[in-house]
């Protein structure tokens, strides 16, 4: 059966390539990315960045002497919402380095070739944002050197240990794995570009510094193939662990009895989340990146748009867990699930309600439009709207039901103070400070990968 | 001058492309040789059979070690929670079994992905800063652009002629001698 003409049928435009026109051969490729490091000229937006990022360090630091000093009651905690914005930038920052492992290890399983150029920093993007995650739960207790024995299974002079019943307990696990496992897969990966970087360095100094961290590398084919096999085994490993991660973290909330927590939605409508805010996030970060460093034959359109369709599909997820939160409010016939519900959308903190709705699900629907996604000021507001949405709903969900729950003599007002802010912004500014340092010193881009998509003789797959 | 085979490690052949390494890797093998190794800035597929290597071990540590991490983790929580200080909390059973299994997943993740890691650089025999084939002019560029194609002296069919010659007939940049 033929058809006969193609003037209703589009032709078949086989995909862009995932390397830019001017990256031609190997040696261009490891010239340009090992040209960010190697090189005593800094642009002075680094510079900008790194001031702004060390100054709400500073801010950072006061903010956690003046809270371990004077105690928790400088942050708006109260009764009944005890757990405020320490848990809400906790889940925040850690659903942000869920991207990075994403990238990094889903990707490459299932063999997407334009993952290459920003895997790197992306795995960075996760180390740093796992880092500011950290930072909340050893500080909210307020007196952190007594929660030592409750969190790790150490023995003690007490001869007590954790409870391993508790989602809290399993967080302790599940977010030390993911740091350790995303540390040793980042490094991995690195160590043939610092190689480069030893080979290539001119001064003494900077070839031993680069000399040590690259262990020797010498590019042997037997070890490529066992390192090969290695990064292939992390992946296989780091999938499952990405996903365990955040579904812990979201079981933090539904083991509890409160509406609007106890949910089973919550894990894949929790990984979801992460997996759209951290594309949010490392679409903030290499747009600004690639334009300042002239990156734009490796992180091309192409890769942009696809970041943006796995936002979209990502955004489309949590919209399908918001509306099943609404229809099992209804559904259940629970006055409580009922009640959270409305109380959400038409109570005191409604107005952030559809403030989510809005940055959540109305405004990335844009990413629809093919122009939309091949735009980077487009992608740069949307990735801010859904970072900021992210946040949103976390508050949403940690505040609404906390603040009324199943007792109305129990109900309250939360207002963060202006530590609990000061804290936030210091860990932003924790982690602008680290990313930048990482492109100062680092490869910022997998130029051993990169150099896989050359094109490769007459080679049988 | 022929140099004293203890003085020189191997020969070394520089190519401009992976598939001139390639070829030359399997030439190589062919022609007999066993104690190679070829050094590229990226990886090549299907260069480490051509200089027969075969099958890395990896994948086995990585299960045993995951093995180690559930059962150390499953371990550790029932010894915690059901023989050292087992304590009632809600009436609900020492020994857990459901609620046991996060931990133990994640420290099975932990213990096979830092395991394999450590494993692959004591595989690879690294940390080693200093290796012969770094005394080859120009071989910084084997993190770079160029490929090389390195037939070690330890080799049973080594000659130093013999062996050049048929390094210098597959068209490389450069051959060169690596002293030890």
């Amino acid at each position: 059966m033929s058809e006969s003409s193609t003037s209703t049928r589009q032709q078949y435009t086989p995909p862009p390539p995932e390397l830019g026109p001017g990256q031609t051969s190997h040696t261009s490729i490891t010239e340009k990315i090992t040209s960010i490091v190697l090189t005593p000229h800094t642009p002075y937006q680094w510079f900008i960045v790194v001031l702004i990022g060390l100054m709400l360090v500073g801010l950072l630091q006061v903010s956690i002497a003046y809270l371990l000093y004077e105690g928790i009651g400088i942050w708006g905690l109260n009764v009944p919402v005890g757990w405020g914005f320490a848990i809400i930038h906790f889940v925040w920052w850690i659903g942000i380095g869920h991207a990075g492992t994403l990238i990094s290890a889903i990707l490459l399983l299932f063999r997407q070739k334009w993952r290459t150029s920003i895997n790197r920093s992306a795995e960075a993007m996760t180390i740093f944002a796992v880092m500011c995650a950290g930072m909340f739960p050893l500080i909210h207790t307020g007196r952190p050197w007594l929660a030592a024995y409750w969190l790790f299974p150490y023995p003690n002079s007490m001869a007590v240990w954790p409870q391993f019943r508790s989602p809290l307990i399993w967080d302790v696990f599940a977010v030390s794995t993911y740091f350790t496992v995303s540390l040793v897969f980042w490094f991995l990966g690195m160590v043939p570009d610092l190689a480069s970087f030893r080979d290539r360095a001119k001064h003494r100094v900077t070839r031993v510094i680069y000399g040590v961290l690259a262990m020797g590398w010498r590019g042997s084919a037997v070890h490529w193939e066992r390192y090969e096999m290695t990064s292939l085994m992390l992946a296989g490993l780091a999938t499952p662990l990405v996903l365990s991660v955040h579904s812990v973290i979201s079981l933090d909330f539904s083991v509890s009895i409160l509406p609007g927590w106890h949910t089973t939605i919550f894990p894949p409508y929790f990984v979801a989340g992460a997996i759209y805010a951290g594309f949010a996030m490392v679409l903030l970060l290499l747009i600004p990146i690639r334009r300042l460093y002239g990156l734009q034959d490796f992180i091309t359109l192409r890769h942009l748009e696809n970041m943006a369709k796995v936002m979209l599909t990502a955004g489309l997820i949590v919209a399908y867990g918001y509306f099943m939160e609404q229809f099992i409010a209804w559904y259940s016939a629970s006055v409580y699930e009922g009640f959270m519900m409305q109380n959400r959308m038409f109570g005191e903190y409604g107005s952030f309600y559809w403030a989510l709705i809005l940055c959540n699900i109305a405004i990335p629907q844009f990413l629809w439009s093919k122009r939309v996604r091949r735009n980077t000021v487009w992608l740069m507001f949307i990735s801010f709207v859904i970072s900021v949405g992210m946040w949103l709903e976390r508050f949403v969900i940690v505040i609404t039901s906390l603040h009324a729950d199943f007792m109305p003599s129990s109900w309250d007002m939360f207002y963060p103070t202006f530590w609990d802010w000061a804290t936030y912004a210091g860990t932003i500014g924790f982690f602008l400070f680290a990313f930048f340092l990482f492109v100062r010193g680092m490869p910022v881009i997998a130029a051993h990968e990169i150099r896989t998509l050359l094109p490769f003789g007459k080679k049988e797959k | 001058m022929s140099e004293t085979e203890s003085d020189t490690y191997g020969l070394m052949a520089e190519f401009e492309t992976p598939e001139e390494l390639l070829e030359a890797a399997k030439l190589a093998y062919g022609k007999g040789y066993r104690t190679m190794d070829a050094y590229s800035p990226l990886p090549i597929h299907g260069l480490a059979a051509a200089i027969g290597f075969h099958r890395t071990n990896l994948p086995i540590l990585t299960f045993i070690l995951a093995l180690t991490g559930a059962i150390v983790g499953y371990g550790m929580q029932y010894w915690i929670q059901v023989i050292d200080f087992p304590v009632n909390i809600g009436g609900r059973p020492l020994h857990s079994g459901p609620m046991f299994i996060p931990v133990t997943f994640e420290l099975t993740i932990l213990f096979a992905a830092v395991g394999t890691f450590v494993g692959l650089w004591i595989r690879n025999g690294l940390p080693m800063p200093y290796h012969p084939v770094f005394n080859v002019a120009g071989f910084e560029r084997a993190s770079q652009d160029r490929f090389f194609l390195c037939i070690e002296s330890a080799d049973p069919l080594f000659d130093a002629e013999g062996t050049r010659s048929f390094l210098g007939g597959l068209n490389p940049v450069e051959v060169s001698t690596v002293d030890q």
